[in-house]
């Protein structure tokens, strides 16, 4: 049962990106196509799964004051894996992501993740927890793109849906679009759990990696929004 | 050095492709220290110093060790371990010989390392193949985009944040799509370059 809940945990409780809200920038920059939205999923996935399954094995031999550049030396090389591996066997893809591709090595959600549970949790927990939360990302930034696709270019992956592609609102594949979709997604979120995701989505250091060491006053003025 | 290359690289930085509003790069920073605009400005300048910095430091790693060597697929375990570095080290010196700057900006400094805004400008300084110079130019420019959103928001927020929105758009929605409102108004800048320069 709790390795159920630590697999269902990211995906709808604790979204990563809908309810702790981690990974925005990703999230806002690659979400205009839903084929690249399901490719970033998926390549992020990949290195949080690989990442939480090495700083879990590694938990007890990592000094703990050290622990952060660690972290972001093990997530770097996974990601230097995963861009090998799309330029080698998905280059249109790779072209797609372009700079957000490296930049898997800041996203928040990993080294969130790191700091959060694989440093506490067995190896399998973690691995549990990195799909799950991996499936979270993916899913949240499916529905952004199902949005702004639809609207905004008229097709879904790619195929043509009629009445809408002869009449497409062009800005929601933009930038200003990006920034509307997300706030009526965490909008429409808030609604649903009445209110209760709203604490945690104000923008707080909760999730950030480097809340201990950033002082705590910033820490304080986001938390107290 | 042809100097007007390197205005048409700075203004573009700045106003057309500028790395929040259009690039969404350092989101993070942008809506959670740009409640007040003293903390804006504060975040700001750290993030020009060190995006200057890192691609000072950065650009040379790239083109006389890795690449000659063939290991450029080295580079972003590289920069993001030089860049984590030099933020504790720039934190270090500050806080020893220059106190009241370190007050002014220690906070933020730890909070950069993992600001993808600064890992962004460096990858895509060697990635579109600017010299050094053009390289510096090119973050000095992102930097104070940077700035000049953050400041613009921080006013719009204290705004927002006085406003009495449906409960549901309360705190991060509204926040985005007053963004989102700064955003479009960054499209009128497009041509601007072409207009100017052309």
């Amino acid at each position: 049962m709790k390795k159920l809940a630590n697999l269902t945990r990211g995906i709808l409780k604790e979204n990563p990106v809908l309810v702790l809200v981690l990974g925005t920038c990703p999230t806002l920059a690659v979400s205009t196509q839903a084929t690249n939205a399901i490719g970033m999923g998926l390549a992020a996935t990949a290195v949080l799964v690989c990442s939480n399954i090495a700083i879990s094995l590694l938990r007890n031999v990592i000094p703990d004051k050290v622990r952060i550049p660690c972290y972001i030396v093990v997530i770097a090389g996974f990601v230097t894996v995963v861009q090998m591996v799309v330029e080698a066997y998905a280059y249109s893809l790779y072209q797609a992501l372009g700079i957000y591709l490296p930049l898997i090595v800041v996203n928040c959600i990993i080294l969130g993740r790191a700091e959060m549970f694989a440093n506490k949790n067995g190896v399998g927990d973690s691995a549990l927890d990195g799909i799950g939360m991996g499936v979270g990302f993916t899913l949240a930034l499916l529905a952004m793109a199902t949005i702004r696709e639809i609207f905004g270019n008229g097709t879904w992956f790619g195929m043509a849906i009629p009445a809408l592609s002869e009449n497409t609102i062009s800005i929601m594949t933009m930038a200003p679009g990006g920034f509307v979709v997300f706030g009526l997604l965490i909008a429409l979120v808030n609604k649903l759990t009445k209110g209760k995701a709203i604490k945690k989505t104000e923008f707080g250091c909760e999730g950030c990696p480097s809340a201990a060491a950033c002082g705590k006053l910033k820490c304080g003025e986001a938390g107290d929004n | 050095m042809d100097f007007r290359a390197l205005v048409i690289i700075l203004m573009s930085a700045v106003l057309v492709n500028n790395y929040v509003l259009r690039q969404f790069l350092g989101i993070c920073p942008f809506l959670g220290v740009s409640k007040e605009l003293k903390n804006a400005t504060g975040m700001s300048v750290a993030v020009i110093f060190v995006m200057l910095l890192a691609t000072a430091v950065t650009w040379p790693i790239q083109a006389y060790l890795l690449n000659p060597n063939g290991m450029g697929y080295l580079q972003t375990i590289v920069f993001i371990l030089v860049i984590a570095a030099l933020v504790q080290l720039v934190e270090i010196t500050l806080k020893k010989y220059i106190p009241a700057l370190y007050t002014a900006l220690g906070v933020y400094l730890p909070l950069i390392t993992t600001n993808c805004a600064v890992l962004g400008v460096t990858i895509a300084n060697i990635n579109k193949g600017y010299t050094f110079i053009e390289a510096l130019v090119n973050a000095l420019g992102s930097g104070l985009g940077f700035m000049l959103a953050m400041v613009i928001f921080s006013g719009v927020r204290s705004h927002t944040e006085a406003s009495d929105p449906p409960p549901s758009f309360k705190g991060l929605p509204i926040t985005l799509i007053s963004a989102a409102i700064l955003s479009l108004a960054f499209f009128g800048f497009n041509g601007v370059i072409e207009n100017l320069f052309g």
